[in-house]
């Protein structure tokens, strides 16, 4: 008996609680329709007050990059708001700086959009939409490395800066019980609009790889949205050093297409740092494009190549074959793009050899 | 009224939640970094304690005791202290934007404080009080939940530029300062017998 009025009320106290707090919500989370006013009227969107800015916006169809999906952790979903937002939020102090804060520069995942809002956002945020593509196929590049190749839906096209990335979902699987989005850089010709080349190395346990590497099949849809990003080519015609190893090339296959497509002239050597020849992809596009670029060289660095391996190329550490080859960068630039440590060794490397900070760019993927 | 007054400066100093009982370290440890912050979240922590500290006790005294299942009285605060956490935070959030602005990001936080939960076992169980005692309690617990905060704070900014030896550095300077602190606060004890 106690037992039965004890889970009985417990359930009553619930369940008042719940319906107070639904009651609650419904009245006093109505904020009703808010209007964002964007980019001094060049755009207007009406939104549902009461939800994050990140969401509204989203909802709006005008997608903020954002790494952790609202948490207030990666800082990356910064837009100006100069109008209608709150003074800013302890969950944003750590990611702005003081010229930021002066600026008007927030975390739209924090705010709430609570009246009319006045923002300023990039043109090229714009650009970002939402696909739903489809695996056209899927190639093994070596033993770990695939490329993954998407139809965009007919009629849809995508430009794209070669360097950019896009995010793709994983579907709820056995490894996840909801979508989850991985960023991966596209690579891509930026002449063929209607498909997303990405190069994906099986992580071991990763939840998207392992979806891509065991449960994906061509012919399935498959979302995305992008394209994100400000790693990419500079315009100063500087001579240039890329270096990156295994799905790292995504970025270059598509910056060396661009270069290709324009004729260029530029110097570039890139340095590939792998294991052992079987984990070197894409010899024959290098080839080509070294073909095709008068002054593009690339050149693959073994660290560990196994005896029957027959290797007769570069052997050691990349950075370490890229400070034999390029005693005096001050006046080059570099473009990096790997894992964290990848990049730090690098950026070490080069500037030991007098390339300043400011001339090295990068993607770093976690 | 005197016996009020005892209740509260007892809550409050000589039985300080959290120096004395070490109740809701977690949100001390982390938050009491700034003193405007700590601020902020120590009157949050005696908003809620007081006013759960009152519900409660009505709902002990009125429900839980009736039907006889005091003994259900942990889960039940849990969950009334978390609906009212969030009932509070959407209430500020509609009618006080400023001070939602200054305390509403830290109600959050205090759903998992465990000093609230504290305040209200001890007022029934340890301490056995009326209803307006209770509420005096809950008000003077918190009140000495945002005096420590505040004072931890404060060091806290002061120290910032010292040098700390490595190991002790964050969380590990910062207890063996509330240490002092909570042996200084002994001499209160003088105080009320």
């Amino acid at each position: 008996m106690t037992f039965l009025i004890a889970v009985g009320s417990l359930v009553a106290i619930c369940g008042i609680l719940a319906v107070l707090l639904v009651i609650a919500d419904r009245y006093l989370n109505d904020y009703g329709i808010c209007k964002l006013i964007i980019n001094k009227g060049a755009r207007e969107e009406e939104v549902e007050g009461g939800s994050t800015l990140l969401n509204s916006l989203n909802s709006a169809g005008i997608f903020i990059p954002s790494a952790c999906g609202g948490q207030g952790s990666c800082g990356l979903c910064k837009l100006k708001v100069h109008a209608g937002g709150p003074p800013v939020l302890p969950t944003e102090e750590p990611h702005l700086s003081a010229d930021e804060v002066s600026s008007h520069v927030r975390l739209c995942c924090q705010l709430k959009v609570h009246e009319d809002m006045e923002l300023e956002i990039p043109e090229e945020l714009f650009n970002i939409r939402e696909f739903n593509g489809t695996v056209e196929s899927l190639t093994d590049l070596n033993h770990d490395i695939k490329r993954l190749r998407v139809a965009l839906p007919a009629g849809e096209e995508l430009d794209i800066i070669p360097g950019q990335y896009i995010q793709i979902e994983t579907p709820a699987y056995k490894k996840t019980p909801e979508p989850v989005y991985r960023a991966y850089s596209i690579a891509t010709d930026p002449l063929d609009k209607t498909h997303i080349d990405l190069v994906i190395r099986l992580v071991p346990g990763g939840i998207c790889t392992t979806y891509v590497f065991e449960h994906m099949q061509t012919g399935q849809p498959i979302k995305l949205n992008g394209p994100y990003g400000d790693f990419r080519l500079t315009d100063t015609g500087k001579e240039m050093v890329f270096i990156a190893g295994g799905s790292g090339m995504a970025p270059f296959l598509s910056m060396l297409a661009h270069m290709k497509n324009e004729h260029s002239d530029r110097k570039v050597s890139y340095f590939f740092g792998a294991r052992s020849k079987r984990d070197l992809i894409c010899l024959e596009e290098m080839a080509a494009f070294e073909e095709a670029l008068p002054n593009f060289k690339f050149i693959p660095c073994l660290s560990e190549p196994m005896p029957d391996d027959d290797w007769s190329g570069e052997t050691g550490l990349v950075t370490d074959v890229m400070k034999r080859h390029c005693p005096d960068l001050s006046n080059m630039e570099a473009y990096l793009c790997g894992s964290p440590g990848m990049c730090d060794a690098s950026v070490a490397a080069l500037t030991a050899n007098g390339m300043p900070e400011e001339n090295i760019f990068f993607d770093k993927f976690a | 009224m005197m016996h009020l007054l005892v209740i509260f400066l007892a809550a409050a100093f000589t039985e300080n939640i959290l120096l004395a009982r070490f109740l809701g370290m977690c949100s001390f440890l982390a938050i009491s970094r700034q003193l405007k912050t700590s601020i902020g979240l120590g009157f949050a922590v005696v908003f809620v304690t007081t006013f759960t500290a009152a519900l409660n006790w009505l709902l002990h005294t009125y429900v839980m005791v009736p039907l006889g299942i005091e003994f259900l009285e942990l889960i039940v605060f849990i969950v009334v202290i978390a609906a009212f956490v969030q009932l509070v935070e959407m209430i500020i959030e509609r009618f006080s934007p400023s001070l939602y602005f200054s305390l509403g990001i830290f109600l959050p936080l205090i759903t998992v404080n465990c000093a609230i939960l504290g305040v209200s076992l001890f007022m029934l169980n340890k301490e056995g009080f009326r209803f307006w005692e209770s509420l005096v309690f809950g008000f003077g617990s918190g009140v000495g939940w945002l005096l420590a905060i505040v004072l931890m704070a404060g060091i806290r900014e002061q120290i910032k530029e010292d040098k700390i030896p490595p190991g002790l550095r964050g969380s590990g300077i910062t207890l063996i300062i509330t240490g002092i602190i909570a042996l200084a606060f002994v001499a209160f004890s003088g105080m009320i017998k």
